[in-house]
């Protein structure tokens, strides 16, 4: 499994935060998906009629899940296909090198998969002298840089065009080094005839799956580039790489989810190749691959079943809740520290590796709730990261300092009448020294907020009083 | 590895605090896959007759960088193609999948015209391939694979061109499904279903560098359709 360097978020989201690249990607991108999502959602009525109906699907799967995955398996077999089932990351790793090995394969050809990054396959292949291949522009790019994906649909959101031609001309010392790279299509342009070639020369294409269909046993692809495609109809066998939860009843149920997928990624109402593979080549074929293999692993998500954490499950992993997230637009995504960044990742991250090792990451948030009301699969994000907060209290792995201030916090709002007898006495004395400026510059125990702006001083009558005296003039009227 | 999935099965089943389904959920999931409820069917392409449905494709397609022509019959697609290869400078010379639906057409009518039946080269060429449905919601074309329709004529190509008769486009995405299922005796299942069946919306692009959209990013750059407005029943 990729290693996790999550528990060191403080660290990474400060060098986030120092990062001048970073930060000028993060500018645009944060501008640019919540600007195209908006659109494309006014232009569609029904939208949070199929959010629902999304919800409704995956819900339905969930509760059903085992049946539907043998049903699955039962069609694929059907279709000539085989289906792996794998527990862990190093039982998937496994079953793909088995494959890869069992046909001689010396290079491999990769559509993104967020599946691959979680059980580490491109190491592992390598050590076993097995080139992997990254065919999507942006796994190609982060490929070359020998690093992470920072998002989940756009896995070099944090470069700059100038920091990929400096890759390219790095990395491509076989063209001219004279040429001109400075338009983002020269770059495109490049990328696209270096790996031209890698298709027609890899001997097993690895995709991953947006959907996996029990009704026909497909495995479904949703790219705009097409590499996907190529990957997986060039080579000899195709290996879908997938999570158990993928999977949806029909080919209706996966046409009512796609609606809201790609409004929600890119703003796009389709994706350019929404691709559905049903086994291998078929008698007659004229292309197409020989083998076709679903590995499904399981790495922890059975066991979110019927927890307060089953709803991630309902994840389609459109990236909405990261474009949205202002921790996300200001950290990016490597500061999450493992393969899933973002509001999604502060709930799935400590799911798969558990919480122990992902503590800072629910609370990476400041519930400002941005994520679930754009999520088409309506998941409440938020509310898992609060159960985690929680679950890390009883677990005593929430910091000494935040475990003392929280104390402090509970045995007062333990004694209403203590608590706002403080509350009161302590706004009215901040009140009355901030009258001057309005505001303070420095405050003790909140070194942490007056560092960078200012602290405003109270105003009028506490929250408390004001909400007292709303359910009075209530109970009077 | 029957281990695995055994424990996974079983896992799941402790998750969820149950065991197996028991016979009346089975025949109930049953029913809901032979029954395949549809969602919410956006309304934009509703009651639309044929001409509608064709002007709704036609909108959509080119709100997604694909270019149309519309022609009367299906006599008119062969100068229709030649003129839209004039207009892009490419040359007259395409490579066209062994699809019965592209013999009805008089490509002699433009013997200037060379065309190679069979699988793409790996030329990065023009690719002229049919389209099974055609959805308007969204301006998608359905091509599924199969002996006389290589998949990859929709990837290896720089231009795809699609001949489309306008009775194939459909309003929802749903419609498409039904469409394939009735070349295919209903059922999706086992040989039934193509080995691909890919969903087209526009030409291949990326957003990978800075979320700037360029084109033609591994597939084709472009892509045209002709509509044939009266080509028959097919």
């Amino acid at each position: 499994m990729m290693h996790a360097t999550s528990n060191q978020f403080r660290a990474n989201a400060n060098a986030g935060l120092a990062n001048p690249t970073l930060q000028s990607a993060l500018a645009k991108m944060k501008v640019g998906f919540p600007t195209k999502r908006a659109e494309a959602v006014a232009k569609l009525p029904e939208f949070d009629a199929l959010r629902d109906r999304a919800r409704d699907i995956k819900n339905h799967v969930l509760e059903n899940i085992d049946w539907y995955l043998e049903r699955f398996e039962q069609r694929v077999t059907e279709a000539g296909g085989h289906v792996h089932w794998a527990r862990t990351p190093e039982e998937a790793r496994q079953i793909v090198l088995d494959i890869c090995q069992r046909l001689g394969a010396r290079s491999v050809t990769k559509g993104k998969s967020m599946i691959a990054e979680e059980i580490g396959l491109n190491a592992y292949l390598e050590s076993h002298a097995i080139e992997p291949v990254e065919t999507d522009l942006g796994e190609y790019i982060i490929q070359l840089r020998n690093e992470a994906p920072s998002h989940i649909i756009a896995p070099a959101v944090h470069l700059t065009k100038d920091a990929i031609e400096a890759d390219f001309r790095r990395a491509h010392t076989h063209l001219d080094a004279r040429r001109d790279l400075t338009e983002p299509q020269t770059l495109v342009a490049e990328a696209r005839g270096i790996l031209r070639q890698r298709y027609f020369q890899a001997d097993v294409g690895i995709t991953g799956a947006n959907f996996l269909i029990a009704e026909t046993g497909s495995s479904v692809i949703v790219t705009n580039e097409g590499n996907g495609d190529l990957t997986q109809l060039l080579p000899k066998a195709h290996v879908v790489l997938a999570s158990l939860e993928k999977i949806v009843p029909t080919l209706e149920d996966a046409s009512a989810i796609l609606r809201v997928l790609g409004r929600s990624a890119t703003g796009q109402e389709m994706s350019v190749y929404t691709t559905f593979s049903t086994g291998p080549r078929r008698p007659g074929d004229l292309d197409g691959p020989g083998e076709y293999h679903v590995v499904l692993l399981d790495n922890g998500r059975s066991a979110l079943l019927g927890t307060e954490f089953q709803e991630i499950l309902r994840c389609i992993r459109c990236g909405a809740c990261m474009n949205h997230c202002p921790v996300y637009g200001a950290v990016g995504g490597h500061a999450y520290g493992w393969v899933y960044p973002g509001p999604m990742g502060a709930v799935l991250t400590p799911s798969l590796i558990g919480v122990e090792n992902a503590k800072p990451l629910p609370n990476a948030s400041t519930f400002c709730g941005k994520c679930e009301s754009v999520c088409p699969m309506r998941i409440p994000l938020p509310k898992m990261m609060r159960h985690y907060r929680a679950r890390e209290w009883q677990r005593d792995l929430t910091p000494r300092g935040a475990r003392i201030g929280l104390g402090i916090w509970a045995w007062f709002a333990k004694r209403p009448p203590l608590y706002h007898f403080m509350a009161s006495t302590a706004m009215a004395a901040l009140g009355w020294l901030g009258r001057k400026h309005g505001s303070f510059f420095n405050l003790p125990l909140a070194g942490g907020w007056t560092a960078t702006r200012e602290f405003p001083a109270p105003q009028g009558k506490t929250f408390q009083e004001l909400w007292w005296e709303k359910q009075r003039a209530k109970g009077r009227s | 590895m029957s281990d695995a999935r055994t424990q996974i099965l079983a896992g799941i089943r402790a998750s969820l605090k149950r065991d197996a389904l028991p016979q009346d959920r089975v025949a109930a999931l049953e029913t809901r896959l032979a029954g395949r409820p549809r969602g919410p069917i956006p309304a934009r392409s509703a009651g639309l007759d044929r001409a509608g449905l064709v002007d709704l494709f036609d909108r959509q397609a080119r709100s997604v960088a694909c270019t149309v022509t519309r022609v009367a019959t299906r006599a008119d697609v062969p100068a229709a193609l030649a003129a839209y290869l004039k207009s892009q400078n490419l040359p007259a010379e395409v490579e066209m999948s062994p699809d019965p639906d592209l013999d009805h057409i008089p490509w002699s009518a433009m013997p200037l015209l060379r065309i190679a039946r069979g699988k793409p080269s790996g030329a990065e060429g023009v690719g002229v391939t049919s389209a099974l449905a055609a959805v308007a919601e969204t301006a998608t074309l359905m091509i599924a694979s199969g002996p006389t329709s290589p998949a990859t004529m929709n990837f290896l190509p720089d231009t795809h061109v699609v001949v489309l008769p306008a009775a194939r486009v459909v309003g929802p995405l749903e419609d498409a499904w039904d469409r394939l299922r009735a070349t295919r005796d209903g059922a999706l299942v086992a040989a039934a279903m193509p080995r691909t069946v890919n969903l087209v919306t526009g030409p291949s692009r990326t957003g990978d560098i800075e979320q700037k959209i360029e084109m033609g990013a591994h597939g084709p750059r472009r892509l045209h359709v002709i509509v044939v407005e009266d080509d028959g029943d097919v």
